[in-house]
């Protein structure tokens, strides 16, 4: 069982949807026990950092999600969620979760793209990822697979962290992360096929925790 | 890098869509539901419905159809057609689409397109912006002027002054209709759709006119737009959205294909 978190983020029935279609049973909840008792966590988010923290802080799920990770449990950031996972954020110059150092930056107003033009702000739309790591996320996919992206702001966490990266203006850190810690930039929900997979291999590597655990 | 988008965009009535679509083996699907499903498993990028019901029980049973679009299929989709509030913007999200696209009641009250913007990020509001072209006036210097109502009506408007004034509204994404061009399969119209495109930094969505595959690479190429919207050149079963993007990477240009 998957739990994904509750906070009121713009995709978490996007995501549960997903799940659904896959038949991976997954409930969308803030309730400490319901987290505590799921084999993995999802952390969506869309919107802006500042007024995510502020709900966050406000329902306790800060201090929640910051324990459960720390005792092991699984849990894949999606979006904002994968931004705020980080220690601090430029959008609204918000202190985040800290769950892995590094922090989330705005794209730069003067990148160009390939046709020396300024890029276009948001990243919005289908691209490539480079695999820079092994992770049980990429089981099952090719170089070429495309994920949909939608953001102004991307991560840019500590050194040995990225496992995926992506260029729009520059080459940026698309996902993140160690094992049974992992942030995805794009929505694995909204990317076809090849997001779906990446959904359920992270819910086999949960399944696969929880075995070893019993 | 990022590709370049090909968008279906299908018309919805009561439910049911308003003409019929057409794939191989010539099946004919009118359930908006049946033909996302097909268009998402042939490649589709993303999906625009437009709901041209105007009684408050076919917005109900577009809601319904917004819900079951979102069980079906795992890539974006906006909607578009009379939504004129928050609370009705919201409801759609609700249902599952990723964004709402806005057209005449943006340009009667413009503050929707901030308090979309506010409300649910600025990812989640596309402008419509239908244009027609006029002659070049002082309050005209585009010579493309705004039109609402389905093209009907003229408001005296610089289209591309409008598209500059929605970006900073906080749109994140313009779908720029040529009315000129709209159902006459000659090509979309390159000169506003690169005029917007050069002077606005969210993505334009060229829109009307598309004929065969190479009018999409000229939108794509001259035009400068990220992404284009097809319609009876897909749904008439004479491409595929596999066919055009293969024409497309042929030609160079960075397409996803599945």
């Amino acid at each position: 069982m998957l739990a994904i978190i509750d906070y009121r983020a713009g995709n978490q029935t996007s995501v549960k949807r997903a799940l659904d279609h896959l038949g991976v049973p997954a409930s969308v909840t803030a309730d400490p026990g319901e987290l505590t008792r799921a084999e993995g966590l999802i952390f969506p988010g869309v919107g802006a950092a500042g007024q995510a923290m502020g709900v966050l802080k406000s329902a306790g799920l800060d201090k929640t999600i910051r324990e459960l990770t720390r005792a092991g449990r699984p849990l894949l950031g999606i979006c904002l969620g994968c931004q705020i996972m980080l220690e601090r954020s430029e959008e609204n110059e918000t202190e985040t979760l800290g769950l892995l150092p590094g922090e989330t930056v705005r794209f730069g107003e003067d990148l160009l793209d390939f046709d020396h033009r300024p890029i276009r702000i948001p990243h919005m739309g289908w691209n490539t990822v480079r695999f820079v790591k092994k992770s049980p996320l990429w089981e099952g996919l090719k170089p070429s697979d495309q994920f949909y992206f939608v953001h102004s702001y991307h991560p840019s966490p500590g050194p040995g962290l990225a496992l995926g990266r992506t260029w729009h203006g520059r080459d940026f850190c698309s996902v993140y992360g160690r094992e049974g810690l992992w942030a995805l930039q794009f929505h694995p929900e909204k990317s076809g096929p090849p997001g779906l997979r990446i959904l359920r291999n992270f819910y086999a590597y949960c399944r696969e925790g929880a075995k070893n655990a019993q | 890098m990022l590709s370049k988008r090909l968008i279906p965009c299908l018309d919805v009535r009561d439910g049911l869509l308003t003409k019929g679509v057409k794939f191989q083996e010539n099946l004919d699907l009118g359930d908006p539901v049946a033909a996302a499903r097909r268009y998402y498993e042939d490649g589709a990028d993303e999906i625009v419905f437009y709901d041209i019901t105007a009684s408050a029980e076919g917005r109900g049973i577009f809601l319904n159809v917004v819900e079951r679009v979102a069980e079906a299929i795992f890539i974006p989709f906006s909607v578009g057609g009379g939504l004129s509030s928050v609370p009705q913007m919201r409801d759609v999200l609700l249902a599952g689409a990723e964004k709402i696209s806005l057209n005449s009641a943006a340009v009667r009250d413009p503050s929707l397109i901030s308090r979309g913007a506010e409300a649910f990020g600025s990812q989640a509001v596309v402008l419509g912006l239908d244009a027609k072209r006029v002659q070049k006036t002082p309050e005209i210097p585009s010579g493309y002027e705004v039109v609402i109502n389905g093209g009907r009506l003229p408001v005296g408007r610089d289209a591309l002054a409008w598209a500059v004034e929605a970006e900073k509204l906080g749109a994140g994404e313009i779908c720029l209709n040529s009315i000129d061009a709209d159902g006459t399969r000659d090509g979309y119209e390159l000169t506003i759709t690169r005029l917007v495109a050069e002077n606005v930094r969210i993505p334009v969505i060229a829109s009307g006119g598309a004929g065969g595959p190479e009018h999409l690479r000229e939108a794509l190429d001259q035009g400068k737009a990220s992404a284009v919207l097809v319609a009876s050149i897909v749904h008439f079963n004479q491409h595929s959205i596999r066919s055009l993007k293969q024409y497309l990477h042929d030609r160079g240009l960075p397409v996803r294909q599945i």
